[in-house]
């Protein structure tokens, strides 16, 4: 069997990519900033808040780790309006995204907290600082340094997986390829097409995120010094 | 109309975690295999291979599983092949599986100090004896809490082929939900069992990794 490939139809349909890209950017975003907020309060919980907070937020990560986003997703979109909490499917995605990144960014920032020198803490209690100042001002931002690099290759997975919210007609990347399939029965390349999108998205994110990385990391240091 | 009990959803569900628990081991098994003749030629002396072995894992870390499977599930049926679901989901957890692994235990080919490789030269081992002797068994050893690890990934991509329409846990519960309308109930027991699937090896991974470091301390 002979088969021709046949993009022409991008012609028509090159908006709907460029709008689900554009979702998948704007959900990635939120899920980003918010998930990785959400990572370093349950981070602070489990390696130096009360055991009263640790132990809910250890079972929180390991429930989260150890099931897949998918069922998250569908848990919170079709499971949660039977408890009266009833969101529409972006915000469904996005929720779904923040306790995901959240939950994987918290072990990544627990190690980078542990990984600090115990003189620093002891350095920022000599000064009279809380435990709660120590961590915000002395710990955290070497921490966050320490793991940018995993931090920013979670984000990227976390992105990455977002691919399956087109499973509750969030109309992202996937959701576009799929309607473009629906409508020119080129399944193929309209996964191709979108796959391609999502490898030029995965580049930049890293690259964005390294950026970003060296802009916060180095404005402190001169701002210290 | 049929009721359904919470055993009947119960029941159903651990039916369908056979597919899941069948899939993970094949992609894990394939993906293995496949990810260890890829991490020879990925280690190994020449530039080209190993430049297209690390595209090919760049390529498939770079993209969404999904995408891969909806890919796999087409593209097979362009070349003539009459893909059933399962096929094209094994074949699509396969390479993204080994595509994992062999970035894993590169680096724990890596991780085997530079003066081991120069002592076995030293005794006039080849580069065959050396591997086979020196670096592997203990690259071996450092490997095994990641791969553990990684296996937990494995189980939980099996989800994502309910969306190509292959019959596992997931895919049981989509439509366990759809007809009993208790969505609350089907999902947290289908999270559940893949909990009970995933935390053991979780935690396998984890008091691993704590012994092997107790090793090295000493």
């Amino acid at each position: 069997m002979q088969y021709h490939f046949d993009f022409t139809w991008l012609a028509t349909y090159w908006p709907v990519f460029v709008d689900g890209a554009w979702m998948t950017v704007r959900l990635i975003f939120v899920g980003g900033v918010l998930g990785i907020t959400l990572g370093i309060y349950c981070a602070w919980a489990r390696a130096l808040g009360p055991k009263i907070l640790g132990y809910p937020v250890a079972v929180y990560v390991e429930l989260i780790r150890n099931t897949p986003f998918l069922i998250q997703l569908f848990f919170i979109f079709f499971g949660l309006p039977s408890l009266g909490l009833r969101m529409n499917e972006v915000e469904a995605a996005m929720l779904a995204m923040v306790i995901n990144l959240g939950a994987y960014s918290a072990e990544i920032i627990r190690a980078g907290i542990q990984a600090t020198p115990k003189g620093q803490f002891e350095a920022g209690s000599s000064l009279a600082m809380t435990p709660v100042q120590t961590f915000r001002h002395i710990v955290l931002v070497p921490a966050l340094q320490k793991i940018w690099p995993a931090l920013a290759s979670q984000v990227v997975i976390v992105m990455l997986g977002s691919s399956v919210v087109s499973q509750i007609a969030v109309e992202d990347l996937t959701y576009a390829a799929n309607f473009a399939q629906s409508r020119t029965f080129r399944a193929f390349e309209a996964y191709f097409v979108s796959t391609l999108i999502y490898l030029a998205l995965a580049i930049l994110l890293r690259f964005a995120l390294m950026w970003l990385g060296t802009l916060i990391f180095s404005t402190r240091r001169r701002a210290a010094r | 109309m049929t009721q359904f009990t919470f055993w009947d959803i119960f029941s159903n569900l651990l039916l369908a975690t056979r597919w899941t628990i069948l899939l993970s081991l094949v992609a894990f098994v394939g993906g293995g295999v496949l990810g260890l003749i890829l991490l020879f030629v990925r280690i190994g002396k020449t530039w080209w291979l190993r430049r297209i072995v690390q595209g090919y894992t760049e390529l498939f870390q770079g993209t969404p599983l999904l995408m891969q499977l909806f890919l796999a599930f087409f593209g097979l049926g362009l070349l003539g092949i009459n893909v059933s679901p399962w096929a094209a989901a094994a074949v699509a957890l396969i390479l993204w599986t080994a595509a994992f692994l062999v970035e894993i235990w590169r680096g724990c080919v890596d991780a085997v100090p530079k003066g081991q490789w120069e002592a076995s030269a030293s005794l006039g081992m080849s580069y065959i004896e050396q591997m086979r002797h020196v670096v592997l068994p203990q690259a071996l050893r450092i490997s095994i809490p990641p791969t553990v690890g990684f296996s937990v990934q494995v189980v939980k991509g099996t989800a994502l082929t309910s969306i190509i329409g292959f019959v596992e846990l997931t895919k049981a519960g989509t439509s366990l939900a759809n007809a009993t309308y208790e969505s609350f109930t089907v999902y947290g027991l289908v999270a559940l069992i893949y909990f009970v699937l995933c935390y053991p090896l979780s935690l396998s991974a984890r008091i691993l990794e704590r012994k092997m470091n107790a090793a090295h301390r000493h």
